[in-house]
Formats: structure tokens, sequence, C-alpha cells
């Protein structure tokens, strides 16, 4: 069973009284959930949130449903994440997104079979004029050529 | 000529501390806003025609002049969430220059007489996250947040909120939802924030650019202001140029300045052997520009205005002379489809059916009176919808079709692209 550390336990008491109600600390709290549960929120870790919350499960999973950026199925230890708007496109992003699936042998949005990479095209991330660029977890990186990229990916591995 | 008002001191690391930031006069005009009469500073940003860098334009004095009199409690919003693609400006402001943006807010947030705000930011934005919560705790450390902040007798708190990925929370009553916890929806106005928004408390929603702009209607006058810009496009704003041009970036310029100065001068003009083809002037909701409209276009919202665009958050999309426009709405409408709320039926069909008709077109799979239905899809989709974001994905759907016409008729005919000499697979991987 999905459990929080006793310092994510600590932020979600926190969160509910930082803003003024506590629906609110529904988004903050769920990002803490993904942190602490390798990178996605699971159905049992939804229930147990909103135990913990004592908010509605509806309400918990209405928000969770509504937002990209939790992630519903277990990624890869590195999520990549190449934007492939119009600027990056221009700019060689859906080359560079079908180099990274082949080199890492992934299709995507699945978790390669070493569990290290899923690779996924988003929307725009405002990093326009430093495209190409991908996300992986929580930082951008810019101005990427293919190996650059590969080479990034490797290192955090 | 760029003209560094807001970014004459982006390129000093130091600008980011709060140390740094007061060297070089930082929360100075706080200090003199907190003298003055709050309806003063709000008749003061109405006279210098400061209007809204979001997107739509509105003026800011304008807008906060519409909050009830009473002393009922009122919230202040700064728009974060910076989706619309092609711009980048607000996500530079804030990790350059996050007191500036705190400063522009408690001065905003005195003048419309807000106790509490909140910075809604996009969560992808971490490096932005990292610097503003920093910024905030030195704020709060200093006495410039809090209770009777420099001594004033005014108090005010002031957080972020941390958004979980969802163009449609930039528009200000789907923010207002996604901060009260609920799915991020817009709602239908009237009412307006500004009489019922947050929690149903009067609210104003602005956008980074607007409210840091604030500290220098104060710190310049309503005068000094308007010494940069136009008439009606009022001082100077920051473009993020991106797509094919030597040197993309964030530029800022004074309002009225020739499009041609800021593309083919400022961000360095086309790559060797390439050609300017069109310009999507302020974000890909903009209709798209030929180059010969870019070229005699001036960067103020009548100039755009007059050639059936608009300027929009400022973010410039460049495209040379290499881009099928079919293949570039193929990725504008995989877009909207993927970002519409669903609420709204001529909007959820409408980007559904355009993104398939001109996927359709890419595949070689469409007829040639398909190219009525995109221009009949999107016609039924403006003006009949909650938000603007229906209006927003029709738009550029009418304006390539219009303007580029024959590249959409050849593709039909030829099964693939006039501009590239190849099909589907080959652009898209
Ligand atoms: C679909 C949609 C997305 C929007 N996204 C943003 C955004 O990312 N940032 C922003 O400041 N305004 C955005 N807006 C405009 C806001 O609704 C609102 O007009 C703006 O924040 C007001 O601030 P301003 O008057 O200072 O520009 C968007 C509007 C729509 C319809
Ligand atoms: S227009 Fe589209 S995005 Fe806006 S409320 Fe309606 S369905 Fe949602
Ligand atoms: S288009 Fe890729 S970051 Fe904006």
């Amino acid at each position: 069973m999905f459990k929080l550390s006793p310092a994510g336990e600590e932020f979600v008491k926190k969160e509910l009284t930082r803003y003024e109600t506590k629906r609110s600390a529904i988004i903050p709290c769920l990002f803490k959930v993904q942190e602490e549960n390798k990178g996605w929120v699971s159905p049992e870790a939804v229930t147990y949130l909103s135990g913990l919350m004592d908010l509605p499960e509806a309400w918990v999973n209405e928000v969770l449903n509504f937002y990209t950026m939790f992630n519903k199925e277990p990624v890869g230890k590195l999520h990549v994440q190449v934007c492939c708007n119009i600027s990056c496109c221009m700019n060689g992003a859906r080359e560079l997104t079908k180099h990274l699936k082949d080199t890492f042998n992934v299709k995507e949005g699945e978790v390669s079979a070493d569990g290290n990479v899923t690779i996924t095209r988003v929307e725009c991330l405002g990093s326009c004029g430093t495209a190409p660029m991908m996300q992986v977890n929580d930082n951008y990186y810019e101005n990427l050529t293919h190996e650059s990229a590969v080479k990034t990916i490797k290192e955090l591995m | 000529m760029e003209v560094k008002i807001l970014s004459e001191h982006y390129d000093k690391p130091s600008y980011k501390s709060l140390d740094g930031y007061k060297e070089l006069g930082g929360y100075e005009d706080l200090a003199k806003a907190l003298k003055m009469d709050p309806k003063q500073i709000v008749e003061d940003v109405k006279a210098s025609g400061l209007r809204g860098r979001g997107g739509a334009g509105f003026p800011t004095g304008v807008k906060w002049g519409f909050l009830p009199e009473n002393g009922e409690p009122r919230y202040l919003l700064c728009n974060a969430d910076e989706g619309e693609p092609g711009t980048f400006k607000d996500r530079l402001m804030m990790e350059a220059a996050p007191h500036q943006l705190i400063e522009g807010m408690i001065i905003s947030a005195f003048a419309i007489k807000s106790h509490k705000s909140y910075i809604y930011i996009r969560g992808e934005y971490n490096d932005s996250i990292r610097s503003l919560e920093k910024a905030l705790a030195e704020a709060y450390k200093d006495g410039l947040l809090g209770k009777n902040i420099l001594g004033s007798g005014f108090d005010h708190d002031m957080d972020i909120y941390v958004g979980a990925g969802a163009y449609i929370c930039g528009e200000e009553t789907a923010m207002i939802s996604s901060l009260e916890g609920l799915k991020g929806q817009p709602k239908l106005k009237p009412p307006f924030p500004a009489i019922e928004g947050y929690l149903g408390k009067p609210t104003i929603v602005n956008n980074v650019e607007s409210l840091a702009s604030v500290k220098y209607i104060i710190r310049d006058g309503v005068e000094g202001y308007r010494k940069h810009g136009t008439e009606k496009s009022a001082g100077t704003k920051l473009f993020s140029v991106s797509g094919n041009v030597v040197k993309p970036g964030n530029y800022e310029i004074a309002l009225g300045t020739s499009m041609k100065t800021l593309i083919m001068d400022i961000a360095g003009g086309m790559k060797p052997g390439r050609k300017l083809k069109a310009v999507i002037p302020g974000g890909s909701s903009t209709p798209i520009l030929t180059a010969d409209e870019a070229m005699s276009a001036n960067m103020d919202y009548e100039s755009i205005a007059s050639f059936g665009s608009f300027l929009g958050s400022g973010a410039v999309i460049v495209l040379d002379d290499s881009n099928c426009m079919v293949d570039m709405l193929g990725i504008l409408m995989h877009f909207y489809h993927h970002e519409s709320c669903g609420q709204c039926t001529p909007c959820r069909e409408g980007t559904g059916w355009l993104n398939k008709v001109v996927h359709a077109i890419l595949k070689g799979e469409a007829r040639e009176k398909d190219l009525e239905l995109i221009n009949g899809i999107s016609n039924h989709m403006m003006g009949k919808t909650i938000c603007a974001l229906s209006d927003a994905a029709a738009m550029p759907a009418l304006s390539f079709l219009q303007k580029f016409r024959d590249e959409f008729e050849y593709f039909i005919k030829e099964g693939q692209s006039k501009v590239r000499g190849v099909g589907y697979a080959q652009m898209h991987h």
C-alpha cells in the first residue's frame, strides 16, 4: 500500500491550511504523491490521499484527470518530454524525438525495458527561442542536437 | 532598436537577489507608491495607456476601475501560466528579475486595496518557481510583504500557486477555478472576475509583464512612461521571437517599432539562403501574416489589427520558405484539439474536426471540397463559446487557408507537400 513519508504527510498537513480552502491543496498534494510514488499517481494513492486530506475521492480524481503533468500510468526513471509545438518542430524536434526513441529503443509514452526512460511529445514549454528542447523530470535542456540530447539522458541515468 | 526599460538589468546575475535588486534601485518605487493615494495610482495607470500584456490588450487601469468601491475583500492574481505557443517572455522576467514582478504586484495590490495575491505559475516552469520562492522569502524577511509594509500601514500577503499542465488555465476564469481546486474550466462572463472572481470575491487577473510594468509608471510618471510607444499603444513591450531567425530570443522594443526592424535587424534576420515566408505575430492563436504584410506592419496593437491579426502575447513566430504550411497548421490544430476543455460543443467538436481534416490532407486522404469544410467548421466555432480558445483555433485555420491555399490544394492533389516535396511520413516521423 502506498503511503507518504512522514515529511510528505507533514507537507500535506501544511498545504491544507495554506490556502483559503482545503480543496486548493489537491494539486500540490498530488505533486507530492507523484514525487514519492516513482513519478506517477496510482488509484490506490488517490484513495489514500483523499483519506489523508479528508476530501471526497471524486474531487481528487477530478483534478488528477484534468491536468497533463500528473501521470496516470507508471513512467521511466527519466521522463523525457520533447516539445513538438511549432517553433520546436521548425528546429527539428520531431527528428530529435525519433532519434531518441530509436536510440533508447522505446515506443512513445512507454517505459523502456530497463525501466530507465519514457519519451513523450508535449506541447509548448515556453522555451521556443532555444529550440529544440526537452524536459527531463524537473529540468529543461535547450538548444539540443541529437548528440547532446542523448548524452544528457545517458548522464542522468 | 531595443529599448530596455523592463529588461535593463536582466543580464546581471545579481539582479535576481534582493540585495542586488536594491542596489539598482529596487523597491524605491514601492516606497514612492505607498506614499501616494491608491486612487491616484489607478488614475495614473489609466492615463499611462498600459494595456494588458497577456494577450487581449485590455487597458489595465480600466480593468482595475471595475472593482466595487466598497471595502469588500478582493484578490490580485498574477497570470504566470504562459502557455501560448511561441511565448517565453514571462519566464525570462521571473528568472532574471523575480523582485521586479513582486514589486509591481505589491504596488498594484496597494492601488486596488487587496491584501492577498497569488502568482499562478505553470508547473513546468521549475526554474521560475524556485526563483520566485526564494525572492518571496527574501521579501518577507525584509518587511516588504506581510504586516505594515515599510511602515505604511498597508498589509499584503503573497503566495505562489503551481499549476499542473493545462493551457486553458491561462484563461482567467479557468485559472480561478484551478486555484480553487476545481477542474480548470472557464466560466461564462459576465460576471467578470473584477465583480465575482476567486471564491466569489472581486478579483483582478493580470499578466506578469503588465504587473511588472506598473512599477515603471510609478518610477517615470505618466509622461515618462508615454515617452515610448504610440498614442494608443504606450510604452515598451517584450517580444519573444522564435522560429527561423538567426538570433531567436526575447527583445524589448518600443511599441510601434516596425516588425522589419525586430525580425531583420534585432533578431538577426533569415538564415543564409532563406527567405521570409510568413509571420505569426502574437502567439499561435493570432492569424498569420504573409511576408509582405509582416514587412509593412508595426509592432503595436492598431497596426497588427489593421492586417486582421493581433499583437496577442507578443510571440513572434517567424517562418522561412522551407516550411510547409499544411504541416504547420497540422501542428497547431493538434495543439488546440488537445487543449480544448470540452465544455462547449462548437469548440470540442470543432477542434477535433479541424485536426482531423488537416491531418487527412497531410495523409493524402482528403478531397478538394474538404477545404470548404475547414472554412465551414472554423466559422461555426467563432464567437459561440464560453471562452476564446475556440476562436483561437479557428483563426489560424482560416488565415492559413486564405493566405496559402495553393499549398493546401497541391497537397490534396499530389499527396505531398508543395514546399518539401515529400509526404506526411517523411515530415512526421
Ligand atoms: C485560451 C486562453 C489562454 C490564455 N493564456 C494566457 C496566458 O498564458 N497568460 C496570460 O497572461 N494570459 C492568458 N490569457 C488571457 C487571460 O484570460 C487574461 O486576459 C489575462 O491574463 C489578463 O491579463 P492582462 O490584462 O494583464 O493581459 C489566455 C486567454 C485564453 C482565452
Ligand atoms: S471554448 Fe473550448 S476551451 Fe473554452 S470553455 Fe469552451 S470548450 Fe472549453
Ligand atoms: S514551441 Fe517548443 S517550447 Fe515553445
